[in-house]
């Protein structure tokens, strides 16, 4: 366990919640402001990092690829909202899982046959493509800096939007209680469509910076979003600051966990059963650290005001 | 909400006639396929309904909490593997019979079930979804690190479960016929318990926990004990499963499954306990046809989810229903 790998493994491990954050904060917007439960948050971060591959190899530019990705995210989310989800708004939560999990089953697929099942790679830009030198003996690789840095800007941007904009005061009020929005004569349809492209395209985002340090695949968004639930949950539904917060939190642990459990087992454990169960408390560690949170706050760390 | 209110009129109890036809109409049709079936690919069309039966089973018992509970667990299917798993790992150590591995299998689910349902049981609504969802996630990943017993690559269960010695799972006929006798016996102890003073106190708690709570039930008591039940329900799907595939993986226990199981209660009709068993049936049934029309079959059953979602308030049974009632009024 030497001071070097630690910081290292702390800055992957931020660079991970910063991901998660990308993802997490549409999704505790839709989630917040229109009580839906949007499964298909995951294929679009998935959808994300296709396009951009797709774009890419037409333009052969990183930055066009970049604009192009995230517009075709957007449309593409926006044709989602009209065609699917808007029926669901104010229906059960379960017609609202099935539906979504209908359009994951579709989208896995989909992908599948318009870029075939083996794994896609994106290069990434070239000036970014090194690694710097941040102390002496530690080389980090430029890219994930550049991922963290754009993270930190979008909660930036959204900290500023949501707590300091007219429009990011009407989703406040959405999220604790839409119906008296929509009575004092602002068009709620709208603003949830604003949310919902807002969110798909933060979800693209992430899936177009994360695609060339990870294979481009189907199937890569479930992970990731049964992460970026367990972070709303944690954070509190429709908690910007709360999920910014558990984002961190749960990248730091699960990062951490996965590269330092089996040594930390072995403090009290014979080597070959702590290489056993290492990897597998380290699997479970955020879940664990999940149910422990919602035992002591039945409602997440940063309840959003106003919800139970 | 208004859906779920909906669904506590189509109670067994009260819906009489109309109510029983299908249910028994359902049961007919499984103890006689075989017969007909002997003139078809038997082996194929017995391996099938079997497969559809176990998750018809599993359904049921996710309808218990759904339906009649509002309590929409997203982590059942980790019941099902904890059963499957008791039979193999007791079968890797050479214990075969059914009298040692069931009891084990009920128990493990059982014990399981309490130990997570006092924690999932003080969360209500999307946490409960999420919570249960933890929880079948760790059981997932504990599985995944059974190097001993596959890991990630499952264990195959090389000899079947016998009962007091007799062979009786090793035959796909009476494999067929314990699933059935075991979906039967299910059915009859969902409906007998939904109809009980038990019951009528658990699905009170699903209208206004508040109310019951003040008339003095301790609410929290009994979603616990339906908690237990439902997931000893699973863990014999589970059972049956691992003695019908030789074979149990992690893959029977992640997330995606959960959600299958909770598509099958939803599509049938959740609250109407037989519509689990005709969700079950269509959802496995449909995925099996599709498969064998296209590689990407996927692609429309996807779409056909979106659909029954939009469309398809209150699943086929409720589909059934309406047209039923247009028909004839």
């Amino acid at each position: 366990m030497s001071l070097t790998l630690l910081i290292v493994q702390t800055l992957n491990g931020l660079q991970l919640g910063v991901l998660l954050f990308l993802i997490a904060a549409g999704l505790t917007l839709v989630f917040g402001v229109m009580d839906f439960i949007n499964l298909a948050h995951g294929v679009q971060y998935m959808l994300g990092a296709y396009l951009a591959v797709m774009f890419y190899g037409l333009t052969g530019n990183f930055l066009f690829a970049l604009v192009l990705a995230l517009g075709a995210a957007l449309l593409f989310g926006l044709v989602l909202e009209f065609a699917v989800f808007r029926h669901l708004y104010d229906r059960d939560h379960v017609d609202q899982v099935i539906a979504t999990f209908g359009i994951i089953i579709f989208l896995n697929q989909g992908v599948k046959l318009l870029w075939g099942a083996s794994p896609l790679s994106l290069p990434m830009p070239e000036a970014l493509s090194g690694s710097i030198v941040l102390m002496p003996g530690i080389l980090y690789p430029v890219w994930r800096l550049v991922i963290i840095a754009s993270g930190l800007a979008v909660a930036l941007i959204l900290y500023l939007l949501v707590g300091h904009t007219r429009v990011g005061m009407l989703v406040r009020a959405g999220a604790t209680n839409a119906p008296m929005v929509s009575a004092l004569g602002v068009n709620i349809r709208r603003l949830f469509m604003i949310v919902f492209g807002f969110g798909t395209m933060l979800a693209g985002f992430a899936g177009i910076m994360i695609a060339p340090i990870l294979s481009v695949e189907p199937g890569m968004g479930d992970t990731i979003l049964i992460l970026a639930f367990v972070v709303i949950v944690i954070g509190g539904i429709g908690s910007i600051r709360g999920a910014f917060l558990a984002a961190l939190i749960i990248g730091l642990v699960d990062t951490l966990g996965r590269s330092f459990a089996v040594d930390i087992l072995r403090l009290f454990m014979a080597p070959s059963p702590a290489r056993t169960v290492g990897p597998a408390i380290a699997s479970m560690l955020i879940y664990l650290l999940m149910a422990v949170v919602l035992y002591l706050r039945p409602a997440g760390l940063f309840p959003a005001k106003g919800r139970a | 909400m208004a859906q779920l209110a909906l669904a506590s009129d189509r109670t067994p109890r009260r819906s009489g006639l109309a109510g029983n036809v299908l249910p028994v109409l359902v049961f007919i049709v499984f103890a006689a396929l075989p017969l007909f079936a002997a003139f078809q690919a038997e082996a194929y069309v017995l391996g099938l309904v079997t497969r559809v039966m176990i998750f018809a089973i599993a359904a049921l018992s996710l309808d218990l909490l759904v339906g009649y509970g509002a309590l929409v667990s997203f982590g059942h299917a980790a019941f099902v593997g904890l059963g499957a798993y008791a039979v193999g790992i007791l079968s890797a150590h050479g214990v075969h019979d059914a009298l040692i591995s069931l009891p084990v299998a009920l128990g493990v689910s059982a014990l399981f079930a309490w130990a997570t349902g006092i924690v999932c049981l003080r969360t209500k609504g999307v946490y409960f979804i999420m919570i249960t969802l933890a929880f079948g996630q760790m059981v997932f990943f504990i599985a995944t690190s059974l190097a001993p017993y596959g890991g990630d690559d499952g264990l195959t269960i090389r000899m079947r479960s016998t009962l007091a010695g007799f062979p009786i799972f090793n035959n796909d006929r009476s494999l067929y016929y314990i699933c059935l006798a075991c979906l039967l016996g299910a059915y009859l102890l969902c409906r007998a318990l939904i109809g009980s003073r038990f019951g009528r106190v658990y699905r009170g708690a699903r209208e206004n926990a508040l109310r019951m709570g003040t008339i003095g039930f301790e609410v929290y008591r009994f979603q616990l004990v339906m908690y237990v039940i439902a997931g000893m329900l699973a863990g014999l799907a589970g059972f049956l499963l691992g003695n019908a595939t030789d074979f149990v993986s992690p893959a029977y226990m992640a997330w995606q499954r959960s959600g299958d199981l909770l598509i099958m209660v939803i599509l049938g009709g959740m609250g109407t306990l037989h519509g689990a068993i005709v969700g079950s049936a269509a959802f496995l049934l449909t995925e099996e046809w599709l498969s064998g029309l296209t590689e990407h079959w996927k692609v429309i059953f996807g779409p056909l989810l979106v659909l029954v979602a939009v469309f398809a308030r209150g699943g086929l049974i409720g589909v059934g229903t309406r047209l039923r009632g247009l028909l004839g009024g």
